[in-house]
């Protein structure tokens, strides 16, 4: 059965929150309903009929024709089982706190991406802002399950405060990578900035390459990590690039010791 | 006893009677396989009747770098007890004194099964608060650090509440030799055999027993009617052709696994014929009493 797809008229005039058009949340709606949902963010009247042209299909599977970087909280607390799928940009907060199901997207994504994501499987072809799975201001957690992919470079404080789940950045980081990182893994297959793993509690950091690392690591020697290869075949699929860093003998530095030391940095040996 | 003959080998028409047990399985790796065989050999040592130990187990199958879950070489491990708790203190005991003491090993659920219960979660405090856990596709494992590097172990494992225990055949033959050549032969056949094990040494048991003793509270005894020794002198169940009688014990975990087990095992022996393996193939009962899986050997045969 084909998707539920919209299809975007014309780039918005304003940002939207498209929050109101997960699949969930359309479940038993007409497309004259659909069309009369309001998704605007500001004074001025804005429906998802002058956005989108929508066509009727499968709603486990939802599909959007075009994106645009005004598009805001994209299959935000998207429920498991549905799917949602952007062709194009997404704007702030793509997939936060998702329940689960899966969300890709096929160009780049603003600020916030997989903001307290709970358990979806997120994937993004282009870049990502910054604060990639970070907690919004106010919040103790990021990220707390599921799994992110990006394809190209990340924004400063990726994985800011995560706290369970995985997220792997096959292109650059930006400054302060796993800052504040309470638990969970990240890999990271391109360059690093910045304070690496600041404020690390007990979290993985998988770096494909080495950068200067913070003083308050310590070198823990070369190790062959059991958890390391049932990693690096879970995650073939969606990166052999993670995959092929994982299976290979990695050095492991334990810190942050300002902190409680039970987190690492993991390179190749 | 009228019986049926196959390939010259007298097959009683009799049936082995097994009764329902829970049972708990582990995927064990390391780097090598003599590692992965040293853990699977303690872990399943000293485990052979209920009777007498905590529970019965043993290895179902060796697994290839290809078949586990990190890569390395690794083997299926099977115990069975007669509650799930039991099954619980029994794995908890066997993986705290055998699988996180050998070098290398980590441990794995092998399968989801009715209900969980804590491996890893009992394990993890061995690492005095420098354990960390990780969860990936929705299974918890805990890495523990111990002094080669880390054991990497499953929060929690599956049970299956309705398994069998105690399918049996009796091998009858002539002489130790040629008895132990035909039981060998069956053994290796159900070995091959997914989802049952053989919780005997080398998968045979040379004393089998019946119910009750001459003396007082010993609740089991020699099965003097199946020993040479004895014939004659005793109620006996032996020809005069036979000289020797060895049992193969099969647990497993489903009345198909124990079928095809002892099917195969059948097969295996009276494949081989009377002049160099058995000439006699019977199955232990207690007539009905013991349990509700009754295997007829007539509607095993090849």
């Amino acid at each position: 059965m084909k998707p539920f797809t919209f299809t975007l008229r014309q780039e918005p005039s304003q940002r939207v929150d498209l929050s109101a058009l997960t699949p969930d949340r359309l479940a038993g709606k007409s497309v004259a309903e659909i069309e009369r949902i309001e998704i605007g963010t500001t004074r001025a009247s804005i429906k998802a009929g002058d956005v989108f042209s929508i066509a009727e299909g499968d709603l486990k599977n939802v599909r959007y024709e075009g994106g645009s970087t005004r598009f805001d909280l994209v299959g935000a607390r998207l429920l498991p089982g549905f799917s949602i799928h952007v062709e194009g940009d997404v704007g702030a907060q793509l997939g936060r706190q998702a329940k689960s199901g899966r969300i890709t997207v096929s160009g780049s994504a603003g600020v916030y991406a997989a903001s307290g994501n709970e358990g979806a499987h997120i994937e993004i072809g282009g870049d990502v802002g910054d604060l990639l799975a970070a907690p919004l201001a106010g919040e103790l957690a990021g990220m707390s399950g599921g799994r992110v992919v990006v394809r190209g470079k990340a924004g400063a404080r990726a994985g800011d405060r995560l706290r369970r789940g995985i997220l792997i950045i096959e292109g650059d980081a930006g400054d302060d990578l796993g800052c504040r990182f309470i638990a969970g893994t990240i890999i990271a297959l391109g360059k690093t900035s910045g304070r690496v793993g600041y404020l690390n509690k007990r979290g993985s950091i998988v770096l494909a390459a080495r950068p200067d690392l913070p003083p308050t690591y310590v070198d823990c020697g070369p190790q062959n990590l059991t958890f390391a290869k049932v990693f690096a075949r879970a995650l073939e699929a969606d990166s052999a690039g993670a995959a092929a860093v994982l299976s290979g003998r990695l050095q492991r530095f334990g810190g942050d010791t300002s902190v409680y030391g039970k987190g690492e940095i993991l390179t190749p040996a | 006893m009228q019986g049926i003959v196959r390939n010259g080998v007298r097959i009683d028409d009799s049936f082995a009677e097994a009764f329902p047990m829970a049972a708990t399985g582990v995927i064990v790796t390391a780097p090598t396989r003599k590692w992965a065989n040293q853990a699977a050999q303690v872990a399943t040592g000293y485990a052979t009747s209920v009777i007498g130990c905590d529970c019965e187990a043993g290895v179902d199958c060796e697994l290839s770098e290809d078949q586990t879950p990190d890569g390395r070489p690794g083997v299926r491990l099977l115990f069975f007890a007669f509650s799930a708790k039991g099954a619980e203190k029994a794995l908890v005991n066997r993986v705290g004194q055998t699988i996180l003491t050998c070098p290398g090993t980590a441990l794995f659920s092998a399968f989801d099964g009715d209900l969980k219960i804590k491996i890893g979660d009992s394990m993890r405090q061995f690492g005095d608060k420098w354990q960390t856990s990780k969860a990936i596709d929705g299974r918890r494992f805990w890495r523990v650090p111990v002094m080669d590097g880390e054991f990497f172990v499953e929060s929690q494992v599956g049970v299956l509440k309705k398994t069998v225990g105690g399918g049996n055949l009796l091998i009858m033959g002539a002489d130790w030799e040629s008895t132990m050549r035909a039981t060998e032969a069956g053994v290796a056949a159900i070995h091959a055999v997914p989802d049952a094990i053989m919780p005997f040494p080398g998968g045979i048991v040379r004393s089998g027993s019946k119910v009750g003793s001459q003396y007082k509270g010993m609740s089991a005894s020699t099965n003097d009617a199946y020993c040479p020794t004895l014939k004659g002198v005793t109620k006996t169940a032996l020809e005069d052709d036979i000289g020797c009688t060895l049992e193969i014990v099969i647990d497993g975990l489903s009345d198909e696994a124990v079928r095809a087990a002892m099917r195969a095992g059948l097969k295996a022996i009276i494949d081989m014929g009377p002049e160099t393996g058995a000439k006699r193939v019977g199955a232990g009962n207690y007539g009905g009493k013991l349990g509700p899986f009754h295997y007829h050997l007539k509607d095993l045969l090849p």
